[in-house]
């Protein structure tokens, strides 16, 4: 059985398509990745799956049941963790805790060895209000809250977004131990970066699914030749390359520019580094290199663009 | 010229310290990225930097004006575009422009010119009368920036500008702000996203209350060794 089954999934908001046509499917144990900015209509399926928001047309099951007769069963087996703090502010961390435990007709003592990381750092807050906490560790709390009733399925919307990077990979290495415990997790991230964390991604943009694989397969699909060359002056860089006519994609990546040839790699190459030449570029470290999750969805939202 | 000066400032709020006596300073027309973890003083120190907060103690002048007595000229002269974007969804472009644009005095005829000139350069000539609400995220980040820009401020501080858009509107708006850097206005810039960081001429990494670094990306990245300003944030706030 599949944890999730998605087959042509519609909703508008009035004028406004928020998901069109959307199908996939997650296996049980998976930890699945929706990567996309703001806007793609990550939330909408969320909202969708957690039985909360009713689709326009098409076919969902989660964990077997039907998303609208099964409704109540479907919450019972479920975590969500939305994209906007929604613990109480005024009850502490230990009440909001043991009130979604209760919720849920079960305890904090029963499932401790499931959020016995998370709690260990929250425990030393255990009486201040959430609403006082820090965005990190609302985050947290929101995670043991969503993690209580031990949930065969775990939905997590943007958990990590505005979070810094340390505080990031720690959020993930804690998913990541969570997956181990039988459940499976649906995530949503706009950080490129985190995908490779995924077993499978599906890369998301105005509410359609561009591509949806694992992020090695994704790495190795990308079509161009991807070279990465170091320079101190990448905005003038950046201004003249209109001038390069070859059949190329570049982009700025911190002070590297990248850049994939598409066709004869060798000539491409050549011809490159006579313009570079000509306009009297300063560069170093001009190589091949291995492209990222960002440098694949940049060169896939490039040839829906150009198709 | 310095358009940011920063000596010893500090905001207590009761026993604890958010910011810890930060002394830096930004010169005119320099991209400066301000980084740390969540709750390191980032936005402390920058509502203190806008004239918005009161600081405990330490001065700061900025774009010429001294925080303590003239914070009311400070924020003339400054703009500021906040990760949320502040447009009013039910307004259109260009009624968000002009209504921005009064609260600042712009007399109406300027405004008009200015608003003109500025959808003109973004392109978005042919949305001024689209509600804002119907707009794509990538043009309200846009419109975001340009309207912080309407008084011609001589600094902007932009917080996390460039939060949940796609890598390709990243881009684009990092273009954006190289050029106005280069018409010599100074941008003061927070992000999450480590390779954004690379694009400033200097940044600094906040932790604890404290102004852990400052230099150029390159000065940072020699000091501790490593390739990138990402490792440079992981080494630093695993410490």
């Amino acid at each position: 059985m599949q944890a999730i089954e998605i087959k042509q999934l519609n909703k508008s908001y009035r004028a406004i398509k928020a998901i069109e046509n959307i199908s996939f499917s997650v296996a049980e144990g998976e930890l699945f990745g929706l990567v996309g900015p703001d806007g793609a209509g990550k939330s909408t399926i969320f909202n969708i799956l957690a039985t909360l928001l009713k689709p326009d047309a098409g076919e969902v099951s989660v964990l077997g049941l039907d998303l609208i007769k099964d409704y109540l069963k479907i919450r019972r087996k479920i975590g969500y963790l939305p994209g906007i703090f929604s613990l109480y502010p005024d009850l502490t961390v230990e009440e909001n805790l043991r009130f979604f435990a209760v919720m849920y007709k079960s305890s904090i003592k029963e499932n401790m060895k499931l959020i016995r990381p998370l709690w260990d750092q929250l425990s030393a807050f255990k009486k201040r209000p959430a609403g006082k906490l820090s965005g990190g560790m609302k985050q947290k709390l929101a995670l043991c809250c969503a993690l209580i009733h031990k949930p065969e399925l775990l939905f997590l919307d943007e958990p990590t977004t505005g979070v810094d990077p340390v505080s990031r990979k720690e959020f993930w290495d804690i998913l990541n131990s969570i997956q181990t415990q039988n459940i499976t997790v649906l995530v949503s991230t706009p950080y490129m970066d985190e995908a490779s964390r995924c077993n499978r991604i599906a890369l998301i943009q105005n509410g359609g699914i561009i591509k949806i694989e694992t992020p090695q397969q994704i790495v190795l699909d990308f079509e161009g030749e991807l070279f990465s060359m170091e320079t101190s002056e990448i905005f003038h860089l950046l201004a003249i390359m209109e001038k390069c006519r070859l059949n190329c994609n570049y982009y700025p990546y911190g002070n590297h520019l990248h850049i994939a040839f598409y066709g004869n790699k060798a000539e491409l190459l050549t011809e490159f580094i006579q313009f570079l030449d000509e306009q009297h570029i300063i560069y170093k470290n001009l190589e091949a290199i291995n492209p990222s999750i960002e440098d694949c969805f940049i060169e896939l939202i490039n040839k829906k663009a150009h198709a | 010229m310095h358009s940011i000066e920063v000596e010893n400032l500090t905001k207590k709020f009761g026993h604890f310290t958010a910011v810890d006596h930060i002394t830096f300073q930004v010169r005119k027309g320099e991209i400066f990225g301000f980084l740390g973890a969540n709750g390191a003083g980032k936005t402390t120190a920058m509502k203190m930097m806008c004239g918005l907060l009161q600081p405990t103690s330490g001065k700061a002048t900025i774009a010429g004006y001294s925080l303590k007595s003239e914070a009311k000229l400070i924020k003339r002269n400054i703009g500021y575009m906040s990760q949320r974007f502040s447009l009013y969804n039910d307004l259109t472009v260009y009624e968000n422009m002009q209504l921005f644009g009064t609260v600042y005095g712009i007399p109406r005829k300027e405004l008009n010119t200015r608003i003109f000139n500025s959808l003109e350069e973004l392109q978005m000539t042919e949305k001024a009368k689209t509600l804002v609400n119907a707009i794509p995220l990538g043009w309200k980040q846009r419109l975001a920036f340009a309207t912080a820009m309407l008084h011609r401020p001589q600094i902007v501080f932009l917080d996390e500008p460039t939060s949940g858009v796609d890598p390709i509107v990243r881009r684009e708006f990092w273009n954006l702000i190289y050029r106005t850097a280069s018409q010599g206005v100074t941008i003061f810039v927070t992000t999450h996203y480590m390779d954004e960081a690379e694009y400033c001429n200097r940044i600094s990494i906040m932790s604890e209350g404290e102004l852990k670094l400052v230099g150029t990306p390159q000065e940072l990245k020699d000091k501790m060794q490593v390739d990138s300003i990402a490792d440079v944030f992981v080494k630093f706030v695993n410490r």
